[in-house]
């Protein structure tokens, strides 16, 4: 079992969990993820590690609250237990000096993006981030992302936060200020990194993007996860999280991701019926 | 796929000899005249009713009764030379535990089979007896039907559990030394046991939450009941054995960092867990699987009883499954289980070839399950939402043998059609975990990604570490997984006796 050290809300309905996993916390590198298990009855759902303190034999991870699995995991409160955790998987992030990198991420996918980015800063590149997210409230990780960051910028599409528009607008605006870019690292929704790599590809740069299917047991072994890829299948909990983005068929992510959608609704309409507090969000109307 | 060579080893031949001669057996073979045994019709296994069955997962078959057992005991002509004991990997002195079934000593017949096969429930209910005891019992020399050994075995090893007379051997001297296992499957559970018997202090780690590896995610209930995996592992702690799940060797930690942790000795009986896909255009929509997921998310992650469960698995009503092994039908049946109205197997070669144990097919056939022989997908096709809805296929004929001895299936051109689905799982076999080979640098691999061994020792091209099971041989059985288990705890007990000094 595995100690919660703190859960608590870092934006609306994301949250920053703490938890013991100290084999996890000495071996993990940027880019790798678990496979949690919330409860007994609970899905195996893939996070990435955000952090990790090994002499604490902690790490931390932050999740929205979208569905049953995230929401039995906001529900957990300090010395509280996870049923079970498994990592560190995935390839961990091939970190180089590329030089100027430009590390975008949109959403709970600046999560993901902090400890790729933090590493590429460590390699010695130069980074300018983007964040962005659909108002104020769902930016995340500002203050950390600023730490190593040389150049940050807050999009929002409501304008309520930063300038009012999407990262696309960013990376634009970059591209527009004649920035010389290395590399781009995009993290965030499915459609997200689509556009940002059907800009990319516009102006011949590299991209990187980290991409979150479905999984099942996180280790090779059922093809959940499978993502078209230069044409070929790929398993994204072994060969992956991380792809080059132009090489990524999105379509395809987009429409496996919505694979259960019906049963997500289902299961999250059950377990409200338990939890006042998830009915009152449901009834603001499911995305 | 590698096969070991049959052998009857002189030690094997002494030991069946010497216990042919007990007088008891005499006696036995006395009472009852060979003519008059093979008058005996071999004793059916009890079922529950096909209707009833697939409403459920319960388990399909009964188990004979005491009676019918004896009865099926007096067929066994007692050969002088057993053949029967030739087919099975793992060499149970089947003759002497059958006679100790018809004299009534139930649990001396257990003791028997439990010599060189630590779970009995399991393999009486798993193997493929008609290729291996079965398939040799003097019996079908006849042209008959051989004595039902498999349904015997699962009738012992039951009424041991339930007479609650599982005993725990004593355990010799405590060696101090400290063995890991990698991975909690058949190869991996018959190592871990044998080892702790021998006085070793064992650890198994295991990527999934749960042990059992195949036991658990992949045989459904219906065919191998949970609670008896359960049983077994209970059995192996009781012995001593310690079980780390959510492990994943060559993530959480390598061999090498294993190693410092004191392990001495390793095997690694990971399997052959990553799943072959056909590579066939729109194997990406939504609705296709791959049998493991299919299997996983009913077995392992209990998707059956969604919602109480979160994990989902969509009730198709028009299920095709790919290919014709045991997985196969495990997963048809599962499909009509769920709810399918149409759960198909589609099969490229014909019925004669088709891989599964006869009895499985046997059931799928009574249970509505539609084949489609000499029949292969050629692309999936979406629905707007990106769904399978279809499937073109195009019919085989059969031409030469091929390298497996079978008729190679040829497409007929200008033959294809189209199959409305739902759901698609392909079952068409697996492929090696490649986990730890790519992370134990210096271990060696064979053509798809098998770790090579010498066979005689199972030791792979690291000294100290052993493997065996899906992971050596690429997909093969249980009980052959568990004869290397078995084979490679005496070859590590040498090693660490070696070692000493």
């Amino acid at each position: 079992m595995y100690r919660i050290i703190f859960n608590r809300p870092i934006a609306e309905r994301i949250k920053h969990m703490r938890v013991v996993a100290p084999f996890i916390a000495s071996k993990r590198r940027p880019g790798n993820f678990v496979i949690l298990i919330p409860d007994e009855k609970g899905e195996r759902i893939p996070l990435t590690i955000v952090d990790s303190d090994p002499h604490q034999g902690t790490i931390d991870l932050i999740y929205q609250e979208v569905g049953t699995s995230t929401f039995k995991l906001g529900l957990k409160r300090e010395g509280d237990y996870l049923y079970r955790i498994v990592g560190p998987l995935g390839k961990p992030t091939h970190i180089e000096k590329f030089g100027t990198v430009v590390a975008i991420g949109g959403g709970v996918g600046i999560a993901p993006l902090y400890p790729i980015a933090k590493g590429m800063k460590e390699a010695g590149n130069r980074i300018v981030t983007i964040l962005g997210a659909r108002k104020k409230e769902l930016i995340i990780l500002e203050k950390e992302m600023g730490e190593i960051s040389d150049d940050l910028r807050v999009w929002t599409d409501d304008g309520s936060y930063g300038k009012k528009g999407l990262v696309t607008h960013g990376l634009q605006e970059l591209i527009d200020e004649g920035l010389k870019i290395d590399m781009v690292l995009a993290i965030g929704p499915a459609i997200m990194m689509k556009f940002v790599t059907k800009m990319a590809a516009e102006h011949n740069l590299p991209i990187i993007v980290s991409l979150n299917p479905i999984m099942v047991d996180g280790t090779g072994m059922c093809g959940a996860c499978r993502v078209v890829v230069g044409g070929e299948i790929k398993f994204a909990c072994v060969d992956g999280p991380e792809f080059d983005g132009h090489q990524v068929d999105f379509d395809n992510l987009i429409l496996r991701l919505k694979a259960y959608r019906k049963y997500e609704i289902e299961s999250l309409e059950r377990f409200a019926g338990f939890y006042p507090e998830v009915k009152t969000y449901l009834q603001g109307g499911v995305r | 796929m590698t096969r070991q060579p049959a052998r009857f080893p002189e030690e094997l031949k002494k030991k069946l000899r010497a216990r042919f001669n007990e007088d008891w057996r005499k006696e036995l073979r006395r009472k009852i005249s060979v003519k008059e045994r093979l008058a005996i019709e071999r004793v059916a296994m009890p079922e529950n009713e096909p209707m009833e069955r697939i409403k459920g997962f319960f388990e399909v078959n009964k188990g004979y009764t005491p009676e019918m057992a004896m009865e099926e005991a007096r067929r066994c002509l007692d050969c002088a030379n057993p053949t029967c004991v030739l087919g099975c990997p793992v060499a149970i002195d089947i003759p002497t535990f059958i006679k100790l079934i018809e004299k009534g000593d139930f649990i001396g017949a257990v003791k028997i089979i439990k010599e060189t096969n630590s779970l009995p429930a399991v393999c009486g209910r798993v193997c493929p007896q008609e290729d291996q005891c079965e398939g040799h019992c003097a019996y079908v020399k006849m042209g008959k039907k051989p004595v039902a050994i498999g349904n015997l075995e699962r009738f012992v090893a039951d009424y041991e559990r339930a007479a609650g007379e599982v005993e725990i051997p004593e355990i010799k001297l405590k060696k101090g030394k400290k063995v890991a296992v990698i991975g909690a499957g058949p190869a991996g559970l018959t190592a871990a046991g044998e080892l702790a018997k021998m006085g070793y202090d064992v650890t198994i780690f295991e990527a999934l939450h749960e042990p059992g590896g195949v036991l658990m995610y992949g045989i459904p209930e219906f065919r191998l009941p949970k609670s008896i995996l359960k049983e077994e592992l209970d059995y192996l702690r009781r012995l001593g054995v310690k079980i780390i799940t959510d492990f994943v060797v060559g993530k959480t930690a390598t061999i090498e960092e294993l190693k410092e942790e004191g392990y001495e000795a390793f095997f690694i009986g990971s399997g052959a867990g990553a799943p072959w896909f056909l590579g066939l255009p729109g194997e990406e929509l939504n609705g296709v699987y791959s049998a493991n997921e299919y299997l996983t998310r009913v077995n392992l992650m209990r998707a059956f009883q969604f919602p109480e469960y979160d994990t989902p698995i969509p009730r198709g009503k028009r299920v095709a499954v790919i290919g014709a092994g045991n997985t196969a039908m495990d997963a048809v049946r599962t499909a009509k289980r769920l709810g399918a109205e149409h759960a198909m197997i589609v099969y490229r070669r014909s019925r004669a070839e088709m891989p599964a144990r006869i009895e499985e097919i046997k059931h799928a056939e009574e249970e509505g399950i539609e084949f489609i022989f000499l029949t292969n997908p050629k692309r999936f096709i979406g629905d707007e939402n990106g769904w399978v809805k279809q499937m073109e296929c195009i019919r085989m004929e059969l031409g030469e043998p091929d390298a497996s001895g079978r008729r190679r299936p040829i497409p007929i051109p200008g033959s294809e059609f189209l199959i409305d689905v739902d759901i698609v799982i392909i079952a068409i076999g697996t492929k090696p975990n490649p986990l730890i080979p790519q992370t134990t640098p210096g271990l060696e691999l064979a053509k798809w990604g098998e770790i090579k061994v010498n066979w005689d020792t199972m030791e792979t091209s690291i000294p100290g570490v052993f493997a065996g099971g899906d992971i050596v041989r690429g997909g093969a059985t249980v009980i052959l997984a568990m004869g290397d288990g078995r084979k490679a705890a005496y070859q590590i007990d040498r090693f660490l006796s070696e070692k000493r000094d």
